[in-house]
This record gives C-alpha cells, structure tokens and sequence, in this order.
C-alpha cells in the first residue's frame, strides 16, 4: 500500500509548529481521512474540526498545501503525494489549537447586518407574492455553508487584520442574499460602504476560487454591491433620479 | 466591529506562501501582457502616421485613431485641420492622443483588470493565499481613499466606451465600400482587413456590454425585473456575456492591437491586403 507524509501544524499560537507524519494512503481516501488515519496512528491529540465529511457543514476549513479547501472535500489523488501534503490551519482567524481556529468573529459580524425586512404583505391573508424570476438570484446566494474559505483567502482579513472594518466576503454574499431579495426593503447600502467597509475590497476573486459551493461570490454579490454604493454615494446623476424615483418603497407600503 | 481582541497569526512576508503550485504564473503572465500593451500603445500613439490606409480602394482606419478628429486631406477626419488650433507648438500631436483616454479609462478602471492589475503590478496581493509586502499592514485603504476611491467613476468611462464600439462598427462598415479604381464612387467588397475591422467591432462590443456596470446599468440595480421584460432581456444578455468577461477583456485587447498593427503595416507597404469579394 503506497504511503504519503502529511505535515501538520502542531501545537497553538505562536509555539506552533510543523510536525510530519506517514502514513498509508489508499484510493479514494480524502484529506480528512488521512488526518483521522494520523490521529488513530500516531497523534490521538491532534485537533481538527470536522462533522458531516460530504462538504454541506463547512466545519473542516484548512490550508492545504497552501490553498484554503475543505478536508472532506480534497482528494489526494489530487494532490502530488510525492511531496510532503501540507495541511495547516485557516490564517484569518486565531489559532486555538492543531488545525483548529476560532472562527466566532464572523457571528459577530453576521449579527449587525440589518436582518430581512419585507414590505406590507400583498394580499389580505398575510402572504406575499413574487415571480420565480426575480427570487432566483438571490438563491445562490443561499447555498453558502459558512466555510470561511472565502474569509480566509481575504488579504483584506488576512494580511491587513482589517476585522473591525471589513465584514468580509461571507457577510457581503449575506447581505446581497437580503438587499437583492424582491421582498425586502431594508436599505444596507450605508452600513455597506461605512462599518462593513465593501471598499476595502479590491476584487482580486480569491473568495470566488475557494467557494467549495462554487457561488461567483464577486461577480454576483460583491460588484453588484459596490455597484449600489456607487448609486448611493459617488455618481450625482444617479442620486439626482433617485429623488424622483426611490430604489425601494417604504416598510409597510 | 468587536475583531480588537483577535490574536491572529504573524503576516508572512512579500511573497511567502505555503502553495506548491506556480502561483506566480498568471500574475506574472499578466505583467508582461499588459506592459506589452501598454508599450505598443504608447509607442504607436505617438506615431501620428500609418493608421488609415485606402490603397486599393480600401478604408482602413485603425482603432487608436477613430473618430479620426484632426488628420490629413484624404484622412476620414472629422474637423478640416491637422491639429487642434490650442494644440501647444512645442509638443508632437498624434490625433491618438486626443481619444486614446477614453478607452484607456474604461479599461483602468473595469472590474476584472483592477484585480487583475493590483496581483500584478502593486502585489496586493501577488496571488491568493500569497504574503504581501510588509510595509502595507494595517496601512492598507483599498478603494476606500483617494486616489483609488476614484475608481467608483467607472461607469463615467463606459458611456464614452460604448459610444467608441458604435463608431468602430461604423469603420467596419465602411470598410465593406472599396473606392472604384476609376474614382467614381465606391462598391461593396470584403478585405482581409474588413473581417479585422469587423472582429475588433464585435470582441470590443462583447468586452465593453458585458462589463459589470453595464449589467448593473441595465438591470441589476433593481431587486425585480419580471415587470420590465426588456430590461430583464438585456439583463440577461448582459449578464451572459460578463461571464465570460476575462476572456473578453484578453481577446479583445489583443485584437485590437493586431488591428493596429496591421492597418500599420498595409500602410507601411509591408503587407497587402488580400480582397475576398
């Protein structure tokens, strides 16, 4: 049975440290089963996060061999197992232990965004309706497991710490899921360009390349978010029809 | 935002990464393609010679010079002057530099050439999961300050952008009308420099409407579009061609410096063009 080394950080904080194992590898095993295999070997106190190993829970984050991905989710045969796999914790977050980060600064910040506000129900039973059409964009938005992934290759969170100004891409496909969704009539486009600080982005897609849902997480929620704060803030003659016309009607209109 | 407390791990530095792959290829790639361009572009804007060509009858006007503002005589030239009368005597004058802003602006500005431009020439960063050089830091703005908070003017550079692939497609429709050899008036005919003309028209068009703003511009700024059927059209339209936006924005830069290049060299008497119909 072919055998393949994983190097796997060790340790917590700033004492943390590389440490190699071998072990065997067979067809079909992933990541994840090679970290269980370690752990069952060799390291029964090695920790690492994990739950549903079909990649629908979002709990394995980790960086392997450099590149933010999923455990469950990662395929050594797709990984040149001729060379040391190295698999180490998400860099955005901080570190507690192993491979495990403490990912809770991103429920904070999901927790300021304006929640789902939808206008005065459209018939007298208290329902709404809406075409297919116009809901489907936002569904896509819907399929986020919060992974971090996407937090996590952020240079913005990850090489200028900018957590108290930035909400991140997993909070502006949230936001976008709400403020493009034909019901609601919150308007987030302030909180967007101030405290969530979408300006920081500089569109380099890195979030849209991790997504293990595949969501075009800049295309779709972001641009068309900074394209909204541009309405809002830095094109006149936007603002100037908007006076004639609003972008969204009133609550309860 | 509560994030003060956060321990995070130490920044790596300029180019420090854990990737195996050639994460460097596609910056690098990039680099060299757009100060390629960049280079070209300069260099033949500052010709202010070559760029119309009408041997054979032909009507060939390179796209670094339409609209054609001040050019010679027998030049497709919108004002009867060489040169703008305000033009300072002591610097050259090439009609490219009068309109070459526009498109340059577009393109600085668009979306996917910002990321594609801060990876490349600013390492900010080099590539995704790729250490940036230190002394950003904390110090980093983004698009928030001045001067790259003016990028937010994109959509001032699109209106000019579309309105060039409208005078473009025009050129490539004059360029079906070859002058007859007797002089009397003109006939209808196909150039290999016709179908040039007509694929920069075409790849500039698919670059140009389906960039983002023009997606948001025709629809996305809206939350419902099942009750405006030709703004959901177009939305959609746009929408299919800005998937594919990278390509568009490559093919068609490229495309449009071999346009130059070749009207430039039908004019330099290198090349012939070889008519079809």
């Amino acid at each position: 049975m072919p055998r393949a080394t994983f190097r796997i950080t060790r340790g917590s904080g700033e004492s943390a440290a590389f440490k190699d194992y071998t072990t065997d590898v067979s067809e079909g095993m992933v990541v994840l089963d090679a970290v269980h295999q370690v752990q069952a070997e060799s390291a029964p106190d090695l920790a690492c996060r994990w739950n549903c190993k079909a990649g629908k829970c979002g709990s394995c984050s980790a960086e392997i061999n450099g590149k933010p991905r999923l455990m469950c989710m990662t395929r050594l045969s797709d990984l040149d197992l001729s060379m040391r796999v190295i698999i180490e914790p998400l860099r955005a977050f901080p570190h507690v232990k192993d491979l495990v980060t403490d990912v809770s600064w991103n429920y904070r910040v999901k927790q300021r965004i304006r929640p789902f506000k939808p206008r005065k129900p459209d018939a007298p039973d208290g329902t709404w309706r809406m075409q297919q059409s116009d809901v489907d964009r936002v569904q896509e938005f819907r399929k986020c497991i919060e992974c971090f992934l996407c937090q996590d290759v952020c240079h913005v969170l990850r090489d200028h710490h900018k957590h108290e100004e930035f909400a991140g891409p997993r909070h502006f496909v949230y936001a976008a899921a709400l403020e493009m969704h034909p019901l609601d009539v919150e308007d987030r486009v302030g909180d967007l360009r101030g405290k969530d600080g979408i300006g920081y982005c500089n569109i380099t897609k890195c979030c849209t390349k991790v997504c293990p849902e595949h969501i075009t997480i800049t295309d779709n929620a972001i641009i068309p978010l900074k394209e909204r704060v541009v309405d809002e803030f830095y094109d006149p003659l936007t603002r100037l029809f908007r006076i004639f016309r609003p972008r969204k009607p009133e609550a309860g209109s | 935002m509560s994030g003060s407390d956060l321990q995070l791990p130490q920044l790596r530095g300029m180019g420090k990464t854990s990737r195996t792959d050639a994460w460097w290829l596609q910056p690098g790639a990039i680099l060299l393609g757009l100060t390629a361009f960049i280079a070209y572009t300069t260099w033949a804007a500052l010709q202010g010679q070559n760029y119309f060509y009408d041997g054979g009858g032909a009507h060939y006007l390179s796209p670094f010079y339409s609209p054609l503002l001040f050019g010679q005589e027998n030049e497709p030239r919108v004002f009867a002057a060489t040169h703008p009368s305000w033009w300072p005597g002591w610097l050259p004058f090439s009609p490219a530099m009068l309109i070459l802003v526009g498109p340059a602006g577009m393109r600085f500005t668009c979306y996917y050439y910002r990321g594609a431009y801060y990876k490349a020439f600013w390492g900010d960063p080099p590539a995704c999961a790729v250490g940036e050089p230190g002394f950003r830091g904390k110090r980093y703005r983004g698009e928030r300050k001045f001067p790259l908070v003016m990028q937010n003017a994109h959509r001032y550079f699109f209106y000019p952008a579309a309105a060039f692939v409208v005078i473009l497609a025009f050129d490539a429709f004059k360029a079906l009308w070859f002058t007859r050899a007797d002089g009397a008036g003109s006939e209808f005919g196909i150039g290999v420099g016709t179908i040039v003309l007509a694929l920069n028209a075409i790849l500039l068009g698919g670059y140009t409407f389906g960039c983002h703003c023009a997606r948001h511009l025709v629809g996305g700024g809206r939350d419902t579009l099942s009750d405006a059927p030709v703004r959901k059209s177009c939305y959609t339209c746009v929408s299919w061609l800005n998937r594919k936006h990278m390509a568009w924005a490559w093919v068609s830069l490229v495309w449009v410096a071999l346009t130059d290049v070749y009207v430039r060299l039908l004019c330099a008497g290198v090349i012939t063009d070889l008519r079809i119909v």
